[in-house]
């Protein structure tokens, strides 16, 4: 979560679902909470006990909304327009909360005279470079600010200036020191100081505008404004919550940015029943973002070396090292890693190994690899509990790509149709693919559940908890621990005599862990210990403070260090919560450090007293000479509130006592972001890619840094504003079902809750279309179409947009071909257009259409998408127009 | 009112009969205000109770597929879409001049464990009984699968077992359904087991917001009309409780709920009556009969042995 | 079975011995419905466990008899769940032994046309002969430009979300030891 990342640190949910319970006003927004989390709703329904007001914000009426205090439809894909008109509102009816923002945020910092405002370049930033299709960031920066280049070398993958994504962690803030922009007005009155900026950047998103823009009323508008303004400030906080209905937008990073640029102007993070709760639909997806397997961070979001780094260690840890916070050990963090992944081997003399990791690209991400496999340049792929065929955009390229492949390992619980795709897909029933003409060799391996084996899970706050074996898994069923393990081990074997340098880091590799049982399972304790870390003597470190960078100690994980601290599993704590307090800090184990509700130094004013009784959490204890409170203090235990570092001062030393965010550089909340994001450093609205709708405010359309493909045949995009493809499609989940459905089409007791894909629309515009309750429909896009019963319901809202009625179209994305419930599925219609900090996909807001009827069979099929796509011009490749930039600017300004 | 019912108005046969095994009488109250309608009860029940998928059919009634409460679902989510506001007055009322009100009512069904219970009345074999916590349940050892007691219930609750549905069907996936396949009835038996165990039923132990609520039925019945009165102070449109009343036509339910519209918009029977009602009359003029015939049963029985 | 036993088990004079005359109490009260008791209650051991579906991470008890999971249930001990499950999270155990389940290794050669039995061990074996001839083949020691790449870009992995931190990490660090850098998961969905 590099919003989160980038403005206050660290890329995590800044609190814990129970403090939902403490916020006086709960506004869930991009998420559908009550249906996706219905468990951690509970704290929201806590909350709406005591008082509080429960805000949801979405094109869709859901569950969530019927628990609502207040539920207010906007068009899918406006968000940020509805978001920044509340910056507007607190900003320009002075609802900020001066004293925090002042002295905890970067607020009153001056930026660079050559920075200039998508208000004064009709959608773009300064420093656009339309060849390359991205921005140079040298402009945003602080005045008297450079950004940080190591010893003068061009380092493509390592310049902050392209410091981004889950790298983007604590933006390293190059140029500052000693714990503080160069150039301030704690007036907030310099024309180009961040707080004026800010003013100037959303002084059009009046309630007009965003009525407009969203398609709600200005009185549903003002009350969500004027609620989130009334329960801020020192006696009282409110939360957001939000989940992929944001993430999953070509601006889905600066979507979330936009809450965090609120939530810090109405002081609400780092304090009780404030903060904003990003909530995981996975149950480990914190967990495999913390241990990355992604392709861009190394764990505890250290950089992926990029090919156009040709330094060694010390240039990677001059440009990973940040001025000031704890970014500055970055150096400790490295060689710790290195050490525990090449052990003996890993020495000062070799760099402790850095030569051995490989080098990333700019992207890497899974839809560039599903683009390297259609062109056939991806050989062997292992999926390993997911299902791209359903469950990633664009599922008919995604399954084409499946069948160029010369080896796929499927390992799963069930027949997923990842695994199917060469006898049972769309493809198969088209005649586009033929079981006989397909060279690829699938295994399909068995996979054990979580009840067979012992682990962690680290949940969406956070929190490292642990699952032990309850029983065997059967026959051939194992954990992925085991795969990889033995994967490991026999590819050791194989290289065993070679002396290839290429074989180096398998060979030294660290590949030594306690199995036990007939089937010989690693020990998930012992790789838990490894991740943790030990020191020289073998001890198991207490803490990331602790980590060295001479080698004398290793960590798998830096922010996990901790989890195994007296060689205790940690994680696997279970304290009754009736024997603690709320915070339950002995349940299971929190990075970093144990810290439940982060930035918590917050909580309290800048003298370290807490901001009021109501809201008491963490403060300065004058008389023992250290921080308190409810939780662990996120802040130097003994640091003092006007602690002021001196002018050499480097790392966490570097950081003022009265500046909470302890990993940024300049320990603020970063309202402007000057660095780590790569389309801006503030959230402006743009439309989706598809939309059947202009952009209010610039001839910009759309970001212009997402990332689309238009080249790629597999990939054609409805054109903006097409007749072809007029409604607003969203894609969702529901209670009943889990994703890709992997877990639950194939689970009895949840496919029949769920039995069948359905569609859901409003009653005027089954009334437009002919579609009737109960009915088949047809929903098409340039990539597919597919069918759906209908569901005609009020609480598929239209939404007026600039005066027009527009209709939206709701689809869960849940169906597949296999199962014991099978449907359409949703991804089948989505494309691969990208947010380009996290290469995430915009399936929360594209266009389509729909019709009463069945899909067309066989070959038919295939041959209706493509009459459409040519009615609406909308094939890629040669097939012009092209839907893309070239569009964008030349559609006028209304 | 049925007069098989004791003057106190407790259910017929405890907590009486069960003497120093006697435990106070359990139940549920449903609080529907709270209800995010996941169906956890759903499931969480056919876990325990080791209940069969109940079919796959879609039926396009708002999200509820599971339709109504039968043999093989033991709880059911009625889902109620609605032109009205949550609130009387406030921001909801008129949703903050954006369009038309809307809420989405959600309510878990299950049995009312009546404190005259029509089903038990009715079965001839003494499969239905009354426990020891004053609920009522099929004891699947003994029901002979006669049916009697379905007609019996004026809810439309107990519901006999078909399996196979049909002879073409294929063996469901998740039998462990005893020995009789099947043709008994079944229904809630508010976790009798568990309850026995000292735990709470599956339906309410798993409920995300604490919907369902299980305890002392006395209790339960302060607690909801608490929460009733908090409710209307708060302006919500429409509370009541339904089923709480022990002088209504099934002397009040060991099941009951908060509901926010008539009992009838949920599918529910706005003022159910226990058929059996009229069986005391008719009993005081077969007792005469059947004391004699039992005079007669027992001398051939005991004789017989002898 | 003795003569006064015998009387007992007669359910009239239950029904009149125990005040029970209608016969809708205690009277009728099998021998099973007296000795009932919940199936976890012979469990043989009690597992914690944490739930697999989405991130709020709710808190299981499994309880387990005979080396089977009879029952899966919340821990009301957790701070976050308190006891409580959606219904993902209730068919846990149905999920775990459902109808449809995996439980041996098939094998689909290229151009055929249906699965074929396959042993384990020899899939393991399979795989990584594939993983080393891809990995030597696809081999690139430098960029165009003579930069260090140190990969094989003709080998991806995909998945971990669902997984756990251990398994993610002996994942990451193989792979990245064997050059692949396309190690991606469900972060991007």
């Amino acid at each position: 979560m590099p919003s989160l990342g980038t403005s206050f640190g660290r890329g995590g949910a800044t609190t814990f679902q129970q403090d939902l319970m403490n916020a006086d006003c709960v506004t869930i927004m991009g998420s559908n909470m009550a249906e996706n989390h219905p468990v951690g709703f509970q704290w929201v329904m806590e909350a709406r006990e005591r008082g509080a007001e429960v805000q949801h914000i979405d094109p869709r009426f859901t569950r969530t909304s019927a628990m609502a205090t207040r539920h207010v439809g906007i068009r899918a894909g406006s968000d940020i327009a509805f978001l920044g008109g509340v910056v507007n509102y607190i900003l320009e009816h002075d609802r900020w909360f001066d004293e925090y923002v002042k002295r905890y945020t970067n607020a009153p910092v001056i930026v660079s005279e050559d920075f200039s405002d998508t208000e004064d370049n009709d959608g773009l930033f300064s420093g656009w470079d339309p060849e390359q299709a991205q921005y140079d960031v040298t402009t945003w920066q602080y005045a008297g600010t450079k950004v940080h280049a190591a010893a003068g070398q061009r380092e493509k993958g390592f310049s902050p200036s392209r410091v981004k994504g889950e790298q983007s962690h604590g933006g390293h803030g190059g140029g500052l020191s000693h714990g503080n922009p160069p150039e301030t007005d704690d007036t907030l009155q310099h024309p180009r100081c961040v707080f004026q900026i800010l003013k100037r950047h959303y002084a059009r998103y009046t309630p007009e505008f965003v009525a407009d823009a969203c398609g709600c009323t200005v009185e549903e508008f003002l009350a969500v404004a004027e609620s989130l303004c009334k329960n801020s400030g020192p006696e009282r906080t409110g939360a957001f919550v939000y989940a992929v209905g944001w993430t999953q937008h070509t601006v889905g990073v600066q979507l979330i940015r936009t809450a965090a640029i609120i939530q810090l102007l109405l002081g609400n993070i780092g304090r009780p029943g404030g903060g904003i709760m990003a909530l995981r639909g996975h149950a480990s997806i914190q967990g495999s973002t913390d241990i990355p397997t992604l392709y861009n961070i190394l764990p505890g979001y250290l950089t992926m070396p990029h090919v156009e780094h040709y330094g060694g260690l010390d240039a990677y840890i001059d440009m990973t090292t940040a001025p000031g916070g704890w970014w500055g050990n970055a150096d400790a963090y490295m060689v710790s890693l290195l050490k525990a992944w090449w052990g003996a081997a890993a020495t000062p003399e070799n760099d402790f190994c850095f030569s051995y990791l490989p080098r990333i690209d700019d992207d890497n991400s899974n839809y560039w690899t599903v683009q390297q496999m259609l062109k056939g340049k991806v050989k062997g792929y292992i999926v390993a509990g997911e299902n791209p065929a359903v469950g990633s955009a664009n599922g008919k390229a995604n399954r084409l790509a499946l069948a160029k492949l010369d080896w796929l390992v499927v390992r799963d619980f069930v027949e997923i149709e990842t695994a199917a795709f060469w006898h049972d897909s769309p493809e198969v029933e088209s005649g586009e693919l033929k079981p006989e003409e397909i060279a690829t060799e699938v295994f399909f391996m068995p996979a054990a559940t979580h009840l067979e084996k012992d682990g962690s899970f680290t949940n969406t706050q956070r929190l490292l908890q642990w699952h032990f074996k309850a029983v065997e898994p059967k026959d051939d069923c194992r954990s992925e621990l085991w795969f990889y393990y033995h994967l490991g081990k026999k590819i050791k074997e194989r290289v065993a005599e070679s002396q290839d340098p290429r074989d180096l880091p398998i060979l030294d590799l660290t590949w030594r862990y306690p199995t036990s049982g007939e089937i010989e399972e690693p020990s998930a304790d012992s790789v838990l210990a490894e991740i943790n870390g030990w020191d020289s003597t073998g001890e198991a470190l207490a803490g990331y403070k602790l980590l060295k960078a001479d080698g004398s100690t290793s960590c798998g994980c830096w922010i996990y260090c901790g989890a195994f601290a007296e060689d205790k599993n940690q994680a696997a704590r279970k304290v009754p919560h009736w024997d603690q307090s709320y915070a339950a800090l002995e349940w299971g184990w929190a990075w970093p450090a144990n810290r439940r509700l982060l930035y918590n130094r917050a909580s309290a004013n800048p003298d370290g007293e807490p901001w009021s009784e109501r809201k008491r959490y963490v403060w300065w204890n004058a008389d023992e000479e250290k921080w308190t409170g409810r939780d662990t203090p996120d802040f130097d235990a003994e640091k003092k509130p006007d602690y002021v570092p001196p002018d050499d001062a480097k790392g966490p030393e570097a950081i003022r006592g009265d500046h909470p965010f302890v990993m940024q550089a300049d320990g603020l909340g970063w309202i402007y972001a000057p660095q780590g994001i790569v389309d801006g450093p503030l959230p402006t609205h743009y439309e989706p890619h598809e939309s059947p709708f202009l952009n209010p405010l610039y001839r910009q359309q759309s970001n212009p840094r997402r990332q689309k493909n238009p080249d790629l045949a597999e990939d054609p995009y409805n054109p903006p504003g097409s007749d072809v493809y007029p409604y607003v499609l969203t894609t969702y989940r529901l209670t009943e079902h889990h994703t890709a459905g992997g877990m639950s089409r194939f689970t009895p007791y949840l496919a029949e809750l769920q039995p069948q894909m359905f569609v859901e629309v409003h009653p005027d515009l089954a009334r437009e279309r002919g579609l009737k309750h109960g009915e088949w429909a047809t929903i098409s896009t340039a990539r597919s179409a597919i069918e759906a019963r209908v569901m005609v319901t009020d609480r598929m809202r239209p939404v007026k947009i600039d005066g027009t009625v527009r209709q939206q179209v709701g689809l869960p994305y849940h169906w597949g071909q296999r199962g014991l419930t099978t449907g359409g599925a949703a991804n089948d219609l989505t494309h691969m257009a990208l947010d380009p900090n996290v290469h995430i996909q915009e399936v929360k807001a594209l266009t389509c259409d729909i019709r009463p009827g069945r899909r067309p069979r066989g070959a038919r099929l295939p041959d209706f998408v493509a009459e459409q796509r040519e009615i609406a011009h909308a094939d890629n490749g040669a097939a012009p127009p092209q839907p893309a930039e070239t569009k964008d600017t030349t559609v006028s300004k209304r | 009112m049925s007069a098989l019912a004791e003057p106190t108005g407790a259910p017929a046969a405890w907590p009486n009969t069960y003497g120093d095994e006697a435990k106070p009488r359990m139940g549920f109250f449903t609080d529907t205000t709270v209800c995010i309608g996941c169906k956890a009860c759903e499931v969480a029940c056919k876990e325990w109770n080791l209940i069969p998928e109940d079919g796959l059919e879609w039926s396009g009634l708002s999200y509820d597929n599971t339709g109504e409460l039968s043999a093989n679902s033991w709880r059911h989510v009625a889902f109620v879409e609605q032109a009205k506001p949550l609130k009387l007055d406030g921001e909801l009322a008129t949703a903050d001049g954006g369009p038309e009100p809307l809420r989405w009512l959600m309510e878990s069904d299950v049995c009312k464990h009546c404190t005259h219970a029509g089903c038990l009345d009715a079965c001839p074999t003494g499969s239905l009984f009354r426990t020891e916590f004053g609920t009522v349940v099929v004891q699947e050892d003994i029901c002979n699968g006669c049916g009697y007691c379905v007609p019996a219930c004026p809810f439309g609750v107990i519901d006999k077992r078909d399996l196979p549905r049909s002879p073409d069907d294929a063996p469901l996936a998740l039998p462990l359904l005893g020995k009789k396949e099947d043709g008994r009835v079944w229904k809630c038996t508010l976790c009798y087991d568990r309850l026995k165990g000292g735990h709470e039923p599956a339906c309410a132990k798993a409920c995300p917001t604490d919907s369902i609520q299980f305890g002392e039925l006395d209790e339960l019945r302060g607690r909801a009309q608490k929460r009733l009165e908090k409710l209307e102070a708060e302006g919500w449109n429409g509370p009541r409780l339904y089923g709480e009343d022990p002088d209504d036509g099934v002397g009040g339910f060991g099941a009951f709920f908060l509901l926010l519209d008539e009992p009838e918009v949920y599918g529910l029977p706005p003022d159910p009556v226990v058929p059996t009602a009229q069986l005391p009359r008719l009993w005081r003029t077969t007792a005469l009969a059947a004391a004699a015939v039992t005079v007669g049963i027992a001398a051939a029985f005991l004789g017989g042995r002898e | 079975m003795g003569f006064s036993k015998l009387l007992e088990s007669w359910p009239v004079v239950r029904q009149l011995r125990e005040g029970d005359a209608l016969g809708l109490g205690r009277a009728v009260r099998s021998e099973k419905s007296r000795t009932l008791k919940p199936r976890i209650a012979d469990a043989d051991h009690v597992g914690h466990s944490i739930c697999p579906f989405c991130a709020v991470g709710c808190a299981q008890l499994v309880y387990v008899k005979d080396g089977e999971v009879i029952q899966v249930e919340g821990d009301p001990a957790s701070p976050i769940s308190r006891g409580r499950l959606c219904p993902k999270g209730a068919a846990t155990k149905n999920m775990h032994d459902g109808p449809l389940r995996e439980y041996k290794v098939k094998y689909r050669r290229p151009y055929g046309t249906s699965w074929e039995e396959l042993s384990l061990d020899d899939a393991m074996e399979m795989i990584v002969d594939r993983i080393v001839a891809t990995r030597d083949e696809t081999w690139e020691e430098e960029t165009p430009d003579g930069n260090p790449a140190k990969r094989t870009m003709a080998i991806a992995n995909l998945g971990g979300a669902t997984l756990d931190n251990e398994e993610n990490y002996l994942m990451k660090k193989l792979l990245t030891a064997i050059g692949v850098v396309q190690v991606e998961n469900q972060a991007r969905i």
